[in-house]
């Protein structure tokens, strides 16, 4: 009987374990065929790959400098937007809302990210970039048309345009884990400040001051999010690799680069380029949300609630 | 000094209820902007659906068409990747629970959790290299394999956190019985987790349902009912992507109408799960 069971329990474990390895297989094997797949181009522009400003496949010319710009302006535009807007609704659920009005805005925000990324892009295509066009860029260019952030041709297909939906879809994900980050800032702060006088909002303050590694790692996520967000940026951003002060002009990301291109790269160096591109991308994704983790992690050590 | 400490007093006061106006303001836009654009794909899509477009195959422009083969496929997909994801996230899962506790539990959490976050584009790349250049074609065993991929951490992290919740007094009790670890694991553990485990898995495939860029070059795409997976298939996301980008009015309006279906499944699934764990949650 004993016999059985541990000879079960060996079975099990071992039946577990190779499931659990799956994971760290996936993430090797991603590397190494993806180092395999962009030798070519490693081998043969080195650094200057990242560094050339010229994106030219049929003549075998490729610098990936236009669309690391694009991905970072872009996501910059995005965080811009998002994070005061997911700042205020992370604030008003768990500060201000009572719990019946905070737990149905929690589950449409959430709904938000359930949309996928290509309904996005269309909604972008038919209803953003023409809001943009008409109304919102215009606005800024009559305004504020002296900079060169918001000079040239108005098409709706840009740069902005993409931010701004960059924006839409990580505000879901970035109003949950400060959400979560505030929630665990003990009631005994806000009960301190509270009877020292402050007032709701001072009190609100002292609680985001407290959370504020935490909120730092969801802004990081969320630039994670941002960075390889793909089909609704491949769809609004124009995909003109070029480098432009205006947020009008059309734009790339190395994501959109991706997705337009893949298909149609025949050519063994040029399919090595984006491949390289990817690999590229995958680093910085990995890296930016081991970083995201790290700080809100901090944030539930340091008030010691333990997170599952 | 009582009465400046009584201006100050208001001034504070103001500026609280400001900003506690400004977060509901939030709140309320981020609602209005979700609502917005759900109202406008219903109103868009159901303009242009007819069952004749749930059954068609994409045709030439101007002689009409749908987007039956790409719900098939999307269908065919979505249940490969489903059928090889599950079992693995969800064991993965009771490993990290169960057994998880040591370093290689931390290590594989951590990158089960930057694995969530990276792009699934970079997912495409990788089995274009491993699966579509080795057989010289997509396929929609390609798409599916994708698919799985992204599945298995999301599913692994989200089982992990349903188990973790089952109280250990649960399985004091059987071990204290004389049952082996993987009976109490298996036998009693796990059922008082399915639930959890059960909506878990279905946002999952929601999210999966949704997906087009690891697909673009996996499964490709295809203009006809396709029942073989190791040929190129259609998918309802990729044949979004195409009416959408495609330069004429009549397949603007088919995007509308597929995006309507799509986002019907999704929502479905989410409203659903939301309603079956109201209450524990």
């Amino acid at each position: 009987m004993a016999k059985t069971g541990t000879t079960g329990d060996k079975i099990f474990r071992t039946v577990l374990l190779i499931a659990v390895s799956i994971i760290p297989l996936i993430v090797a094997a991603i590397i190494y065929m993806m180092v395999q797949n962009s030798l070519p181009t490693l081998q043969r522009f080195g650094v200057g790959f990242l560094t050339g400003r010229e994106w030219i496949p049929a003549q075998e010319t490729f610098g990936a400098l236009p669309f690391i710009y694009g991905t970072i302006v872009s996501s910059v535009i995005a965080l811009i937007i998002s994070v005061p807007l997911s700042l205020g609704i992370a604030i008003f659920l768990v500060e201000q809302a009572p719990k019946n009005l905070a737990k149905p805005i929690s589950f449409m925000v959430e709904l938000l990210a359930a949309i996928p990324s290509v309904v996005y892009g269309l909604w972008g295509i038919f209803v953003l970039a023409p809001f943009v066009r008409d109304y919102l860029g215009a606005f800024l260019q009559k305004y504020l048309g002296f900079l060169p952030l918001f000079q040239g041709r108005l098409t709706g297909i840009g740069m902005l345009t993409g931010g701004i939906i960059l924006a839409l879809m990580i505000i879901p994900i970035l109003t949950a884990v400060v959400r979560d980050v505030l929630e665990v800032v003990p009631v005994t702060q806000r009960e301190a400040a509270l009877a020292l006088g402050a007032t709701k909002w001072e009190t609100t303050k002292v609680v985001l001051g407290n959370a504020a590694s935490g909120i730092a790692g969801a802004v990081v996520l969320g630039l994670g999010r941002a960075i390889g967000e793909t089909m609704a940026v491949t769809m609004v951003i124009g995909n003109s690799p070029q480098i432009s002060a205006s947020v009008f002009e059309p734009a790339y990301t190395i994501a959109s680069v991706l997705a337009a291109n893949f298909a149609d790269a025949t050519e063994k160096i040029y399919l090595s380029a984006l491949i390289e591109m990817g690999l590229v991308l995958f680093f910085v994704t990995f890296a930016v949300n081991a970083l995201a983790k790290l700080l809100i992690i901090g944030v539930s050590r340091r008030n010691g609630v333990a997170k599952a | 000094m009582a009465e400046t400490n009584s201006q100050n007093h208001g001034r504070r006061k103001l500026v609280s209820s400001v900003m506690t106006t400004l977060t509901a303001a939030c709140a309320v836009f981020v609602v209005a902007v979700l609502l917005l654009i759900i109202s406008y794909i219903a109103i868009r899509g159901f303009s242009s659906i007819s069952v004749q477009f749930l059954i068609d195959t994409p045709k030439p422009v101007g002689e009409g068409g749908g987007i039956g083969n790409a719900i098939l496929g999307s269908v065919m997909m979505t249940a490969l990747a489903a059928v090889i994801g599950l079992p693995i996230g969800v064991l993965a899962g009771i490993y990290l629970a169960e057994f998880g506790n040591n370093w290689y539990g931390n290590v594989v959490r951590f990158l089960a959790d930057t694995l969530v976050g990276v792009p699934s584009i970079i997912i495409g790349i990788f089995i274009y290299t491993l699966i579509v250049v080795p057989m010289g074609r997509q396929s929609g065993l390609a798409g599916g394999l994708a698919l799985a991929l992204i599945m298995i951490p999301i599913v692994a992290r989200t089982t992990e956190e349903m188990i973790r919740l089952v109280p250990d007094a649960m399985r004091e009790g059987a071990l204290a019985l004389g049952a082996p670890q993987w009976r109490v694991t298996w036998n009693i553990v796990l059922p008082a987790a399915s639930t959890g485990i059960a909506t878990g898995a279905m946002l999952a495939i929601a999210r999966i349902t949704g997906e087009t860029a690891p697909l673009l070059f996996t499964a490709l795409n295809s203009r006809f009912y396709n029942f073989y997976l190791d040929q190129p298939m259609s998918s309802l996301t990729v044949q979004i992507f195409n009416y959408a980008t495609g330069p004429f009015e009549v397949e603007h309006a088919m995007a509308w109408a597929a995006t309507l279906i799509l986002v019907g499944i999704i929502l479905v699934i989410n409203v659903l799960v939301r309603f079956l764990t109201r209450k524990r949650f």
